[in-house]
């Protein structure tokens, strides 16, 4: 009864009339404003954005642009269009090959070792080690170690006359090898990857696990979760973001390793070392450009592949956490 | 009115002790059918059990401590290694590295090809010096002059790098940060895919773009690309997304400019990553050799690094203090920095 009475009084009220002529106008006004000020946004944000946009604009961006218009090119100052013959060379080049197979089966080695070892070394560390901060400055010193002074270490101990084969004779009877002159070549490089970048990976990962919510792990506790389905289920549930973050963060750091590699064997190092900027370097003191340039486009193309499928996952990921 | 109602409650409050009182039933307990003699033994069954068992607990988790600090340890003097034997054997002199160290250098792998011999001797890791001198310092520093030379090339070439990347990078992460459309994500994008790019990718168009640019063979050749790398932007951006929007909005609210919310609340709460990120750079571009190699083709700009990669082999005599020295300032800046680093660092990750 009473409420068929409230909508009765309802109904009874006079509606506010607005002139439509004022009502189109004032809506037309709040436009304005409304584009002006998302005008205004747009125009600060990318005023701030603007000295590096130019720059990257101008060193990064140009050259690529140049690049594609080379790879094109019979060769730099020869300008007749060639189609996609650069392309067709350096795909059926047998060192392009090798140097592309290398360059991804390091990183793939690279890439999942790094995150997991440096998982593991978070998680020991945080299960309450007496001096921890100590052990994270420690591991992270690699870092600050110049490339000359790494090269040098690792040329005494890894040269086939280094300690490395010193100590394999002298306990385990093993004859000498030269361990970048062989098949364990890309272990010794990977081994000097991880000894330089776990440090960083673990202070990320330390940090990503001090920042689960200690009430959910303690209510998984009590709920009779063991220590296996409360990191599978939970642990991992809150990593994921720092693990991508490692991921791409490792994967830049596994093209740099090069320079090492580079000072470390030279122009023509071992089959197995043989890598993608090896490829590019030695193109560019051959002089031969239309090939370096194709083979630079595949590789940032390539890139772009594997840095879009991370990002697309994260952000999968990202979604369904947010639900 | 209140005091009535007081009354009333008092009633009820008595009225339920008395019934749960009288409605709680007899309980026979598992104690009170046992004799005190009983008792007294179950107690101490219990009690040795709980003893027990603590102390169990206590053993394991020692011996998992124990294990836990062999593995850390193990990997912690595995980090530190290189850095002791650096420094120790900068301290030889050169004679006692020749006897050394002499046998690992002609066995090389540059040089194999060029018929030096492998030989059967292996060298002994040796890290204490059996005479500490300085001789390998004073030899560097007085006989050479090059080196304090490039020393100071290198310097010249990384404080502004350094420094402008960071000014431009501050920037532009902000700009990422708060504007946040479907056409900057995709430009964010193509930033990081820059990011990843090995320097040889880009170095021939570099090359043509710095002689048009007429910086060839100047130091401008590396600064200014150094200056625009987008690793920074990158870093950057990650963390000032972390910054809650409730700061922004409440200097919104208080009559704060964009430039005030820039310089008042989005660089102080990025300090530490600044920090941070000031430090990786400057050890990144203190190790730069292929980028001066190529673009700097005089030798006497080249930075220290360079001339460090080519020293190893010929007067390896002195490369222990080279690279001793040239680790100095990195390690510096580390040791003064490392909160920072470690806060910096830590935050850049997590979501």
């Amino acid at each position: 009864m009473e409420s068929k009475k409230e909508i009765s009084r309802r109904d009874k009220i006079t509606p506010l009339t607005v002139d439509p002529a004022v009502r189109a106008r004032a809506l037309k006004n709040k436009k304005k404003l409304h584009v002006r000020r998302k005008l205004i946004e747009w125009g600060l944000f990318t005023g701030y954005l603007t000295p590096s946009l130019l720059g990257v604009i101008l060193f990064f961006f140009l050259p690529l642009l140049m690049l594609l218009k080379t790879s094109f090119q019979k060769s730099s100052t020869n300008t007749e269009l060639v189609g996609t013959l650069n392309y067709e060379r350096v795909l059926t080049n047998e060192a392009f090959k090798d140097a592309s197979f290398n360059t991804l089966t390091f990183a793939l080695l690279a890439v999942p070792l790094a995150v997991l070892l440096a998982l593991l070394l978070a998680m020991l560390l945080n299960t309450g080690l007496p001096g921890k901060s100590a052990f994270r400055s420690i591991l992270l010193n690699p870092m600050m170690v110049p490339v000359a002074s790494v090269v040098l270490i690792w040329q005494v101990f890894f040269s086939y006359n280094g300690v490395v084969n010193g100590w394999t004779a002298s306990l385990l009877g093993w004859s000498k090898i030269d361990w970048l002159k062989s098949d364990y070549a890309q272990i010794v490089i990977l081994l000097m990857f991880l000894w330089k970048n776990l440090g960083y990976n673990m202070v990320l990962f330390l940090a990503a696990l001090n920042n689960i919510p200690t009430e959910i792990l303690e209510s998984a506790m009590m709920d009779g979760a063991g220590a296996f389905k409360r990191f599978f289920s939970i642990k991992l549930y809150y990593l994921s973001p720092t693990i991508f973050f490692v991921a791409i963060m490792s994967l830049v750091n596994s093209f740099k390793i090069f320079r090492e590699v580079y000072l470390l064997t030279g122009d023509y190092p071992y089959d197995s070392l043989y890598m993608l900027q090896h490829f590019m370097n030695n193109a560019f003191t051959k002089l031969d450009y239309s090939k370096l340039s194709a083979g630079a486009i595949i590789m940032t193309v390539v890139m772009g592949a594997i840095v879009g499928g991370l990002f697309f996952a994260e952000s999968k990921l990202d979604s369904n956490i947010e639900e | 009115m209140d005091n009535e109602l007081r009354k009333q409650r008092k009633k009820q409050a008595t009225l339920a002790r008395r019934n749960v009182y009288t409605e709680t039933p007899e309980v026979v307990s598992f104690f009170s059918s046992m004799t005190d003699a009983q008792k007294e033994a179950f107690f101490k069954k219990e009690k040795a059990r709980a003893v027990k068992k603590l102390r169990a607990r206590k053993i394991k988790k020692n011996v998992l401590i124990t294990i836990g600090l062999i593995i850390a340890g193990c990997s912690a003097i595995l980090a530190l290694v290189p850095i002791f034997f650096t420094f120790l054997n900068s301290f030889m002199c050169s004679a006692e590295i020749q006897d050394n160290y002499g046998v690992v250098f002609q066995s090389l792998s540059g040089h194999a090809t060029n018929g030096a011999t492998y030989m059967a001797k292996t060298p002994l890791l040796k890290l204490v010096p059996q005479k500490v001198t300085i001789e390998q310092y004073k030899s560097l520093l007085f006989m050479s002059p090059t080196y304090l030379f490039k020393f100071w090339n290198s310097i010249v070439l990384v404080l502004p790098i350094v420094a402008g990347q960071m000014v431009i990078a501050c920037l532009a992460a902000y700009s990422f940060a708060r504007f946040r459309r479907k056409r900057r994500e995709a430009l964010f994008f193509s930033y990081i895919i820059l990011m990843l790019m090995p320097f040889q990718v880009t170095l021939v168009p570099n090359y043509i773009i710095s002689e048009k640019l007429g910086i060839l063979n100047t130091i401008w050749a590396i600064i200014l690309p150094g200056i625009f790398s987008t690793f920074a932007v990158f870093l950057l951006t990650k963390y000032m997304r972390q910054i809650p929007s409730a700061y922004i909005e409440a200097a919104k609210l208080d009559g704060a400019t964009e430039w005030q919310i820039f310089t008042r609340i989005a660089i102080p709460l990025c300090k530490s990553a600044i920090f941070a990120l000031a430090i990786l750079l400057f050890i990144d571009y203190w190790n730069m050799v292929e980028q001066p190699l190529i673009l700097l083709s005089s030798q006497d700009k080249q930075p220290l690094s360079v001339f460090l990669s080519q020293i190893n082999e010929s007067e390896i005599g002195i490369a222990f203090a080279a690279s001793a020295l040239y680790m100095i300032p990195p390690l510096l800046i580390f040791l003064r920095g490392e909160e920072y680093l470690v806060e910096g660092i830590s935050r850049t990750g997590v979501k």
